[in-house]
């Protein structure tokens, strides 16, 4: 046997479920749950849509994973991907935030906290929106919001369905009142869509707080929400320290949300797609007839 | 007239209004002239006034627009209309009274007035919540700003909160959602908003009522992201930096007017609002009467249209590496 085969017998042997002792959190090929603490094969972990095939904790996903689970393979094309950030205040805290803008764009490969584009789902025409947490806790200054805003005009204009997928910890304080201004330039460009008579769902993940939950992640015609994603206006310790008192259980969770009636229903990761492509055909939305076709059936 | 609670900087200024007290007591007693020194002294004060209060940090600002003797949205209702029904109720089982609406008449003008209302001492601020509204009072400002819509009154807003108000109930009655709904539907209404920051606008609680046409701001008003204790708590990790914060993050009605966010800054009387509350009634009346004079000769359209566009234009980013956005500083735009 050579050591080649060793291996590879080695591998073939392996338990896919290690013990947690074994394990780091994170070492590439192996991936413990922050939830059960299972450790499990990352590819089984991806085949699953990032949940816990164990317990159904929803990991958190960049939104390039996100936008690849939604959109049918090779049908999106991104806008606006050429939007990146500056410093309109010369903001300073315990860093620079040109600085802090600088190495995030280098440590995630991200120009802002999110994608936008237009792809096709189950051969329906969407415009796509994700945000990407990793990114300064995908708050929301100018770039969010200009993308955001331009991906909408853009549905209204071409008569497509939106769907935002929201992961915030709200405005982005460096860029001050400019940041707390997209919510309403956002809404309005939500208005004219709406005036427009489209549909827009968006789709709340953990955690969707702050300005983005005082603006776009409430106005849908739908909300969708992934289960146990926190979602609220204020945040946990802020309610804490005003009312100096504990928190009801379950308080902010998606399900919490349901039941008082903020959310329309709660969706599995791994159902997504179809749900979302099934929602598209009930409203209406047909798939795109290429502009070939179209002067086909004209001659 | 030493007004209660004092700030910092008024002392010397209550300082020197004790001692003018003292020489005319002198004098009366005495009967020295001393209409000299009286006269020195008086032009000291008023150029002391004018002298701190032109150059108060952020941090300052934010203390003059909390005073308490600060006029509020009921002051400058009551001055500015000739007729006035407050009118109450969501019409989903509550009425918050940290924000008011009604319907009146500026001369022979009717309009719409509402506003976040803060009160004096803590027993009023415990009946208004110290201006921190709850859904309830954004969905009852909305159902007036349709009845504005439906009879095609104007829209004035007052805007003086620290925030909307965060708590369990709030959070369980929608207050995402009934601010979201705001900032959506202000942008359909087809009469002109006016919107002035008469205190302090703090965040999404100030934004929910303040989708205007025009957005005012008096002089010592200010208007953040967030506030300054939450924001140095956060990015700082250390409450104390809140003056440091209050800096950074442009929040005077001057630095808010550069960055292309309001459309004009009130005088305020020197010494601030609160020691010539009459002066900043007229102020505002003027101010309110001449943007309203000039909104309405646009068509309900153009209204919309330029309501939009106003809002579209704000940010600031590069796009393929060139500065885009109207709230780039002047000189820095390409």
């Amino acid at each position: 046997m050579s050591l080649f085969d060793w291996f590879a017998d080695r591998r073939k042997n392996a338990p896919l479920v290690r013990s947690s002792q074994e394990a780091s959190e994170d070492d590439g090929l192996w991936s413990k749950c922050p939830e059960c603490a299972l450790v499990v094969y990352r590819k089984d972990l991806l085949a699953n849509a990032s949940v816990c095939g164990n317990c159904g904790h929803h990991h958190r996903i960049d939104a390039a994973t996100r936008i690849a689970l939604i959109a049918d393979p090779g049908s999106f094309e991104p806008l606006d991907l050429e939007l990146s950030p500056t410093d309109p205040l010369g903001f300073k805290d315990r860093r620079g935030y040109a600085d802090r803008i600088r190495d995030t764009q280098q440590s995630t490969g991200l120009k802002d906290a999110v994608s936008t584009g237009i792809c096709r789902i189950e051969g329906l025409p969407l415009a796509i929106g994700a945000m990407d947490f990793c990114f300064m806790g995908g708050s929301m200054g100018s770039v969010v919001g200009e993308k955001l805003t331009r991906l909408i005009e853009t549905a209204t204009a071409q008569g497509l369905p939106v769907l935002i997928v929201c992961a915030s910890g709200g405005a982005r304080m460096q860029e001050g009142m400019l940041s707390l201004m997209q919510m309403a330039k956002i809404s309005g460009a939500l208005e004219r869509h709406r005036q427009a008579e489209l549909l827009y769902i968006p789709l709340l993940t953990h955690p969707t707080t702050g300005g983005v939950t005082a603006s776009f992640a409430m106005l849908g015609d739908l909300i969708l929400a992934e289960p146990k994603a926190l979602i609220g206006f204020a945040g946990r310790r802020v309610i804490e320290q005003t009312l100096r008192e504990k928190l009801p259980d379950g308080f902010q969770t998606a399900e919490y949300l349901q039941d008082h009636g903020f959310v329309d229903f709660i969706i599995a990761r791994p159902k997504l797609k179809a749900t979302l492509a099934g929602l598209l055909r009930l409203h209406g939305v047909r798939p795109r007839v290429a502009a070939g076709a179209v002067s086909t059936v004209a001659a | 007239m030493a007004r209660r609670p004092l700030l910092e900087f008024e002392k010397p200024l209550v300082e020197l209004e004790e001692q003018i007290e003292q020489i005319r007591q002198l004098a009366k007693d005495s009967e020295v002239d001393v209409s000299q020194q009286l006269h020195q002294l008086e032009t000291l004060a008023a150029r002391r006034r004018v002298e701190i209060f032109s150059s108060l940090s952020p941090a300052q600002k934010i203390q003059v627009a909390r005073h308490p003797q600060r006029p509020s949205t009921l002051d400058y209702i009551q001055v500015l209309t000739d007729e006035w029904y407050e009118l109450h109720g969501d019409r989903c089982g509550s009425d918050d009274q940290a924000l008011v609406c009604g319907i009146g008449r500026i001369g022979d003008q009717s309009v719409v007035l509402l506003g976040q209302q803060k009160g004096r001492d803590t027993k009023e601020n415990v009946a208004r919540n110290f201006g921190m509204a709850s859904p309830g009072g954004y969905r009852k400002a909305m159902r007036l700003m349709d009845h504005a819509d439906r009879f095609r009154l104007p829209i004035i807003s007052f805007i003086d909160t620290p925030g909307a108000y965060a708590g369990v109930l709030a959070e369980e009655l929608g207050q995402g959602e009934a601010i979201a709904v705001n900032l959506r539907e202000m942008f359909r209404l087809r009469v002109p908003i006016i919107a002035t920051v008469i205190g302090e606008g703090g965040s999404g609680g100030a934004l929910g009522i303040g989708v205007a046409d025009r957005l005012l701001m008096f002089e010592h008003s200010v208007y953040t992201v967030a506030s300054p204790e939450a924001c140095a708590s956060i990015l700082w990790r250390d409450a104390s930096k809140a003056p440091v914060a209050a800096e950074a993050l442009k929040i005077t009605a001057a630095d808010l007017l550069g960055l292309g966010l309001i459309d004009a800054v009130l005088p305020e009387p020197s010494g601030g609002n609160h020691w010539a509350p009459l002066q900043a009634a007229e102020t505002l009346r003027v101010a309110l009467l001449g943007q309203l004079a000039d909104l309405q000769q646009r068509s309900e359209g153009e209204l919309m249209d330029q309501r939009y566009a106003k809002f579209r234009r704000m940010g600031q980013f590069l796009d393929q590496g060139v500065l885009t956005g109207a709230s780039c500083p002047p000189g820095l735009l390409p």
